[in-house]
């Protein structure tokens, strides 16, 4: 019979080797699944995992995709730290790109530098209040902030549909279910920064993001009561902390990081709003999150690796015909191998002949 | 009658201790054998070599006239020898029917095993319900979870140490028409205790364990609760010393503190009245789950209450948060190091700015001060002798013993104006725990109040100069430890609150 044994001291080595070894297995899986379907394995992990970051047109898309991934990811590592599960980022990053694009919209034909730090605010204003709304019925209720905010995403996907549709609908767009084009007027259009890696302003904010993460978790008595709570909340209350405060803490950041994501998304590479608008980086950064261990540094590694299979995969669709669905399932891949050797990492497997 | 198991000539030594020497008894088929000693004894060796947990120096045990040499509790279990311990080995995300699966290695299906659990639960008059989670469940519940797994296995004989010492006397009402009821039938029950009253009411047989060697064997319900004090003290049954004891003036302040607890299996608190002066070390006994755990709350900020209902040097301070209490110079020490005093994950260092902050000023503006932490931390483990590769350890790495010394030791060194720990000692080796007594004694000499809780009655007429005892949420009347006799206590404790009828202190 199999068991799990947990280990007397998990491998400090292992434990930071662990999200390698997922991606090199989602590697081997992958290319396996590709090699049943028919395509060359080696050229389609190529194409994904490799290219990316070799070619000087991929490159300058890196950080494009990165920027949202790591400016989300790290609101929401500080909330899994806590023991404060927030899997609606996405609709927080929609909510967001819906507020800074009211406001844009709302300024439109004006000029001035302020602008765009206007709908700056309004997008984390706006992802602020869209995570505040689980951390409340948590706080009052005890509502279980898994639930209520990932069913928030599908509200906000039907608020952005219902907008664009509606009041935020280009006037002169011939009826298309679409705002104002931001990335065509240059006081709406969010400036680059360094082009070669896809670099802009967004990207920018995103390190400035992991810096203060950095310093809130390894210097500030807040990080620490954030991993306090999340270690062990008796302990927490018993050192004072207000468990209500760090929900709040924790939902509050990561919705509005998440809000920002999505107003430098409209002003940025998206350009426009659309009901096609949201791509799924408000989910992906759960993976970027967990892949880079919750640490900084780790998830800026992470938001790397997981921009180039978005890459490497949108390349792939064109070059070897590989369905689109194979990127999520890569992506889903990585972070179930990433669970998996977790487990091996606190665990070991002992064969044991059945007690009689 | 006949005999079950047969214990003839065991020793066990551990280095620099005789724990059992020479050890001879038997226990009959379906008798209640009580193993009396005092802590230290040597009674839970003997158990766990019985149980297969230690294997004996020299020797042999027969089992219904077999050779009985069990190498591991698993074969111990399988010749029909089951054991409860005092420390339970419960998951509590899981369910009662969880928990009991896990132990039994081939399990059958949920529901035939719940049906199980009812059906022994009923018989033995065990109330507990197979789908509740253990994390809900009070301390006599997840006892009852550890006898019914063992029921379940049908055995001979049961060992059970120390059975009644977190229980409320209700629970051991209970737990005691569980006993005879398996003694009826035919279970044999080895019952650890070193209380007294219990083990006349229940026991048929008592072996009397002094310095791990059986000194004496009785029928207890023809003894008195005091020949069986002395057959286990031996002669020296000495009442506390006098200690120095002149008291300054009053410190914290109790006055009609009530609490209802937020735990639904929890005591509230009914009308709790003390004052602490300086130089004063006042003991709380009594058994567990009598609302030492709400007290402990109220005191330490966790749980706001009146503001009147708690004064520090004349200030109300009930409606302050921990770190405001803190400030002030009201510091506390848990009872559950990991979990609640230390967070298990998290080093040393990080464990010593969980509760110094304030008071060492480990902090600037919320900025973390790492290298006075790190001080900080260093001089808990050099002073309290905490043994410990360094301080980036995490606190679930210590034993349990250092843990608990790095935890008071953590609150002593950020001189508290008064200091209330619960269970300052519990499950700390001798030596340790002689050291933090020490520490508290010291503690109240240099003008701090201590408010100790505790089960251990021994510690408390060791290191208390004023002693009361808190019985379902009510604390009788703190009278002087000198002079107080077992028995008192024994009644005191038994629910009836002698102390407020001729209190003294």
């Amino acid at each position: 019979m199999l068991t799990l044994e947990p280990r007397q001291k998990a491998s400090k080595a292992m434990l930071y080797l662990a999200p390698v070894i997922a991606v090199a297995m989602t590697m081997l899986v992958g290319g396996a699944l590709f090699a049943v379907l028919g395509i060359d394995p080696f050229d389609a992990i190529w194409t994904i995992f490799f290219d990316p970051f070799l070619d000087s047109y991929n490159l300058s898309q890196l950080f494009v995709k990165a920027a949202p991934l790591i400016l989300i990811a790290t609101g929401l590592s500080l909330g899994f730290r806590a023991g404060v599960w927030n899997i609606g980022a996405e609709g927080q990053f929609i909510i967001g790109a819906l507020a800074s694009g009211a406001v844009g919209l709302a300024l439109w034909g004006m000029e001035g530098w302020w602008i765009l730090p206007l709908m700056a605010i309004a997008g984390a204003f706006g992802g602020f209040l869209w995570g505040m709304i689980p951390a409340l019925l948590k706080i009052k209720f005890n509502a279980n902030e898994i639930l209520v905010s990932l069913m928030l995403v599908y509200v906000a996907q039907n608020l952005l549909a219902a907008m664009v549709t509606g009041p935020l609908k280009d006037p002169d767009g011939r009826g298309f279910p679409q705002s104002r084009n931001f990335g065509r007027n240059d006081v709406t259009d969010l400036p680059d920064v360094f082009s070669p890696l896809g670099l802009h302003v967004g990207g920018v904010v995103a390190l400035i993001a992991l810096a203060g993460a950095l310093i809130l978790l390894q210097k500030h008595s807040l990080g620490f009561s954030i991993k306090l709570t999340g270690d062990s909340p008796r302990a927490a209350r018993f050192a004072g902390v207000n468990p209500s405060i760090i929900i709040a803490v924790c939902l509050g950041i990561s919705g509005a990081l998440a809000g920002l994501a999505g107003m430098f998304e409209v002003t940025g590479p998206a350009g426009l709003l659309t009901t096609t608008f949201p791509v799924g980086y408000g989910f992906t950064a759960i993976i970027v999150a967990f892949l880079g261990r919750l640490h900084p540094v780790g998830i800026l590694l992470a938001g790397v690796v997981l921009a180039g299979t978005y890459i490497g995969g949108e390349n792939a669709q064109f070059t070897l015909q590989l369905p689109a669905a194979a990127v999520t399932v890569f992506q889903g891949m990585m972070l179930f191998f990433l669970l998996a050797v977790e487990i091996l990492v606190s665990y070991k497997i002992s064969f044991k002949r059945r007690a009689v | 009658m006949s005999v079950l198991l047969d214990i003839r000539n065991l020793s066990k030594s551990y280095p620099g201790v005789k724990a059992n020497d020479d050890v001879s008894f038997s226990i009959q088929v379906g008798e209640i054998h009580a193993l009396l000693g005092e802590n230290g004894a040597g009674k839970s060796t003997l158990v766990k070599m019985i149980y297969g947990l230690v294997r004996p120096d020299s020797g042999t045990m027969a089992l219904n006239g077999e050779k009985f040499a069990p190498p591991k509790p698993f074969f111990a279990r399988q010749k029909g020898v089951s054991m409860v311990f005092q420390h339970f080995s419960l998951f509590e995300a899981l369910t009662v029917a969880e928990n009991i699966s896990l132990g039994m290695g081939v399990a059958p299906n949920r529901k035939e095993l719940s049906a199980r659990i009812r059906t022994v639960s009923n018989e033995y008059g065990l109330p507990l319900d197979p789908d509740r989670l253990i994390g809900d469940l009070s301390v006599g519940e997840r006892q009852r979870v550890e006898i019914i797994r063992c029921l379940l296995q049908n055995p001979r004989l049961l060992i059970m140490d120390e059975p009644t010492s977190v229980l409320t006397p209700q629970e051991v009402d209970i737990l005691f028409g569980t006993l005879r009821k398996l003694s009826e039938n035919g279970v044999a029950i080895l019952y650890i205790s070193h209380k007294l009253d219990e083990i006349r009411t229940l026991c048929d047989h008592a072996t009397v364990l002094r310095h791990g060697k059986v000194v004496d064997t009785c029928i207890p319900a023809e003894e008195t609760a005091k020949s069986m004090a002395e057959m286990m003290i031996g002669a020296e049954l000495e009442m506390p010393k006098a200690k120095e004891f002149s008291p300054g003036d009053v410190l914290l302040e109790i006055s009609g503190l009530s609490l209802a607890s937020d735990d639904p299996f929890g005591t509230s608190l009914k009308n709790v009245n003390l004052s602490l002066r300086r130089g004063e070390v006042m003991g709380i006994a009594g058994v567990a789950g009598n609302g030492q755990d709400e007290i402990l709350a109220a005191l330490s900020g966790e749980r706001k209450v009146a503001a009147d209902m708690i004064k520090l040097d004349g200030a109300s301070i009930g409606n302050l948060g921990p770190n405001e209490r803190r400030k002030i110079g009201l510091l506390t020490g848990p009872e559950e190091r990991l979990g609640h005093a230390a967070a298990p994950a998290m080093s040393l260092a990080e464990n010593a700015f969980l509760t110094g902050r304030i008071r060492k000023g480990l902090a600037n503006k919320g900025f973390m001060k790492h290298r006075k932490i790190a001080d900080f931390a260093r001089q808990i483990v050099e002073e309290f002798d905490v043994r410990t590769p360094g301080i980036r350890v995490a606190a679930k790495a210590l034993s349990g013993g250092n843990l608990q010394k790095f935890v008071i030791g953590r609150e002593i060194l950020q001189d508290p104006e008064v200091l209330i720990v619960n269970q300052p000692t519990w499950g700390v080796d001798a030596a340790a725990a002689a050291s933090i007594r020490r520490a508290i004694r010291d503690l109240a000499e240099g003008g701090a109040a201590v408010l100790v809780i505790s089960q251990d009655l021994d510690e408390l007429m060791e290191i208390s100069d004023t002693f009361a005892v808190l019985s379902e949420g009510a604390l009788s009347k703190p009278r002087l430890a000198e002079g107080l006799h077992v028995d008192e206590i024994g009644l005191m404790m038994g629910g009836q609150l002698e102390g407020e009828t001729h209190a003294d202190a």
